[in-house]
């Protein structure tokens, strides 16, 4: 079943191919993920937006394995992740990582920092105690964290920020090539968030990484991502290079998302024609395309027919019957 | 600032014991709101905004102590009779909070809620609360109010209930609508409607609010003035276009800075302000800001800046070493 493909640079470093993640809510089925395809190659960062509840945590989820798609292939460096068991999975995990949210929460509170950055390497089976802390302090440095001063320390010490640097430090100490980065700056404050966002980028640079970046802010997005993906009710309506994408978005919904954000400029008046309604519930999307019930430029055949991901642009694809440019 | 203040906080100054001793959460802030305007007060978590919204509403915790006036409408807060107090929370001075679930009861459906709102505060039979509550809730913008009444927190989403929230809020028209946090919790599109939704809301009502977030982006477009606060100061204060226009603090440049725009290139490294707040139970002997600020002298560390007025006397800031004014100040 294991088919090892020769690495090529040029291939990306990960395929998600018609990718479908569905799970049971009662007597209801929830189309959390519905045939969403996209690549990330080796060294790059995809953003990757929408809303809450659109499905862009279960994809990140999926993508790793931690939710077993439906169906669809994920491809990392040509090995099939959804068809891998057991110690193949485990010996691929050492190269994708994750990042969550909530930094505070992503730390077991009664143990000391020091083992909880230590634990992938013990997972990992290196089993020299000293060889272990060696390689703890050097990624605590990197992070920009004393060494000295936090191993021995609880997670509750320390603040927001800090945590998150530890969790940095814990998804970098395997080395991985791949880090699924789930919202990572969402529960910061402004004035640290800045020094996040700036601590992945260099950390990006220094450990050679390909990122997936998870967010709802776009400028958050658009500060740390090569190309973005905007999704919506579990599909993607739109990829493309974020100068562009942001610059000339194609899809209704981008420029809607592009529109909503508030501009720390009183000469920018807010906008009030934009923003109707809510997504709906994905255990009952809409037929065609999905977004069409909020869409201005809606007509019966955005009702009958899925949009299919097309070009617009070099590099920019969008899913919709009446695109913007 | 008008004259005609409607609500005016004077030296409030809230203080609560902790376990690692005594916590500074608000120090001698001085803001005024005047009818039909909105004031935005913006600062990071633990700068004291929210308590100090819950010092002009009289809901601190028990333990903390509370100094200086909370003047609405003529009568100082702080002096007012509990019951008297009661009466006034809900009908002219209203609140919204960051997550509706923490404002609605879960076990009641919104209809009840509503209802119970109106019929403490005015004198309305069953039929005419009822009446109006379906009103209100179409005018939050709820889709079919009349079967919304009947349901129960769980069944909204987040942006619904907040709109529910907000309904409450607005039942008994209030003159000063205390919003604090309110779309933090919500989407970028849902934010956007609920904000145009109190601004809506506030013109139509002639209204106070007092707008606080985090995000310097929210109160650009959608208040008059702008208080910022730091480790329980105001820092700086100002009509929002002159603010914008001319930021003197280091710290509300700063601020603004370390906002990622939609306007830099992808990977421009963000001017990110180094270090973190100080810790609110050791107060700095000097500029609680200097620590963190790039343009911090000697004297910084050592003295507290007072609020200083820069080309208005609406615009203020407390700052050794203003933006722009640096001559004049190193004097």
């Amino acid at each position: 079943m294991l088919q090892a493909v020769q690495a090529n640079p040029n291939e990306p470093l990960l395929a998600v191919d018609d990718l479908v993640v569905e799970y049971p809510v009662g007597a209801k089925i929830v189309h959390a993920v519905s045939g969403v395809s996209l690549q990330i190659a080796r060294g790059e960062t995809l953003g990757l937006v929408g809303e809450s509840g659109c499905g862009k945590s279960t994809l990140g989820r999926a993508v790793l394995q931690l939710r077993r798609p439906t169906s669809g292939r994920v491809l990392f460096d040509g090995h099939d992740l959804t068809t891998m068991q057991g110690d193949a999975l485990r010996q691929m995990r050492r190269r994708v990582q994750l990042i969550f949210q909530d930094p505070i929460a992503s730390l077991n509170p009664r143990r000391k920092i020091g083992d909880i950055v230590a634990e992938p390497l013990v997972i990992a089976g290196v089993k020299d105690a000293a060889e272990r802390e060696k390689l703890v302090h050097e990624v605590m440095s990197a992070v920009g964290l004393d060494p000295s001063l936090v191993v021995g320390r609880l997670p509750h010490e320390f603040s927001g920020g800090q945590c998150q640097r530890i969790c940095i430090a814990r998804a970098l100490i395997l080395n991985p090539e791949f880090i699924v980065c789930d919202e990572p700056v969402s529960a910061l404050d402004v004035s640290i968030r800045a020094q996040i966002l700036n601590l992945l980028e260099e950390m990006k640079g220094r450990f050679g990484l390909t990122l997936l970046f998870i967010a709802h802010d776009l400028a958050v997005v658009k500060a740390v991502s090569d190309r973005v993906a905007v999704m919506y009710l579990g599909r993607l309506c739109e990829v493309g290079p974020s100068e562009q994408l942001f610059a000339r978005p194609a899809h209704p919904y981008t420029a809607l998302l592009i529109e909503a954000i508030p501009v720390p400029d009183p000469d920018v008046r807010p906008t009030e024609t934009i923003p109707v309604g809510e997504p709906p519930s994905p255990i009952a999307p809409p037929s065609g395309c999905r977004f069409r019930t909020r869409c201005p430029r809606a007509d019966q055949r955005c009702s009958d027919e899925i949009p299919e991901l097309r070009a617009v642009a070099p590099g920019q694809l969008v899913a919709c019957h009446h695109p913007l440019i | 600032m008008t004259d005609n203040g409607l609500l005016s906080v004077e030296d409030v100054q809230v203080d609560l014991p902790t376990p690692r001793g005594n916590l500074r959460a608000v120090d001698r802030v001085n803001l005024r709101v005047g009818a039909g305007q909105t004031l935005g007060v913006v600062g990071e978590s633990g700068c004291g905004k929210t308590m100090l919204s819950r010092a002009i509403l009289q809901l601190l915790p028990k333990k903390a102590k509370l100094s200086g006036r909370v003047m609405f409408d003529g009568q100082d807060l702080l002096q007012l009779a509990p019951e008297k107090l009661r009466k006034l929370r809900g009908r002219s001075l209203a609140v919204v909070f960051q997550d509706p679930m923490t404002s609605l009861n879960p076990v009641l459906t919104i209809g009840t809620q509503l209802i119970e709102t109106l019929q403490e505060h005015l004198e309305l039979d069953d039929a005419s609360a009822t009446r109006r509550s379906v009103e209100l809730l179409a005018a939050v913008g709820i889709p079919a109010p009349e079967q919304r009444l009947a349901q129960y927190p769980h069944q909204l989403s987040g942006g619904m209930r907040q709109r529910v929230a907000i309904a409450i809020a607005l039942s008994c028209e209030p003159r000063l609508l205390i919003a604090d946090e309110p779309t933090t919790a919500l989407d970028v599109t849902i934010q956007a409607q609920i904000l145009d939704l109190l601004a809506r809301e506030q013109r139509r009502r002639h209204m106070a609010m007092i707008l606080i977030t985090h995000d310097l982006g929210v109160v650009a477009g959608r208040t008059d003035d702008v208080a910022v606060m730091y480790a329980g100061r105001v820092v700086e204060r100002a009509p929002t276009p002159a603010l914008f226009k001319k930021m003197r603090m280091p710290y509300t440049e700063a601020l603004l800075a370390a906002l990622p725009r939609l306007d830099t290139a992808p990977h421009t490294p963000l001017p990110a302000i180094s270090g973190r707040p100080p810790d609110p139970t050791r107060p700095l002997q000097g500029c609680s800001f200097s620590p963190r600020c790039r343009y911090a002298a000697a004297g910084c560390h050592t003295e507290k800046p007072a609020l200083t007025q820069a080309e208005s006397p609406e615009h203020v800031y407390a700052c050794f070493h203003p933006i722009g004014i640096h001559a004049e100040a190193g004097a």
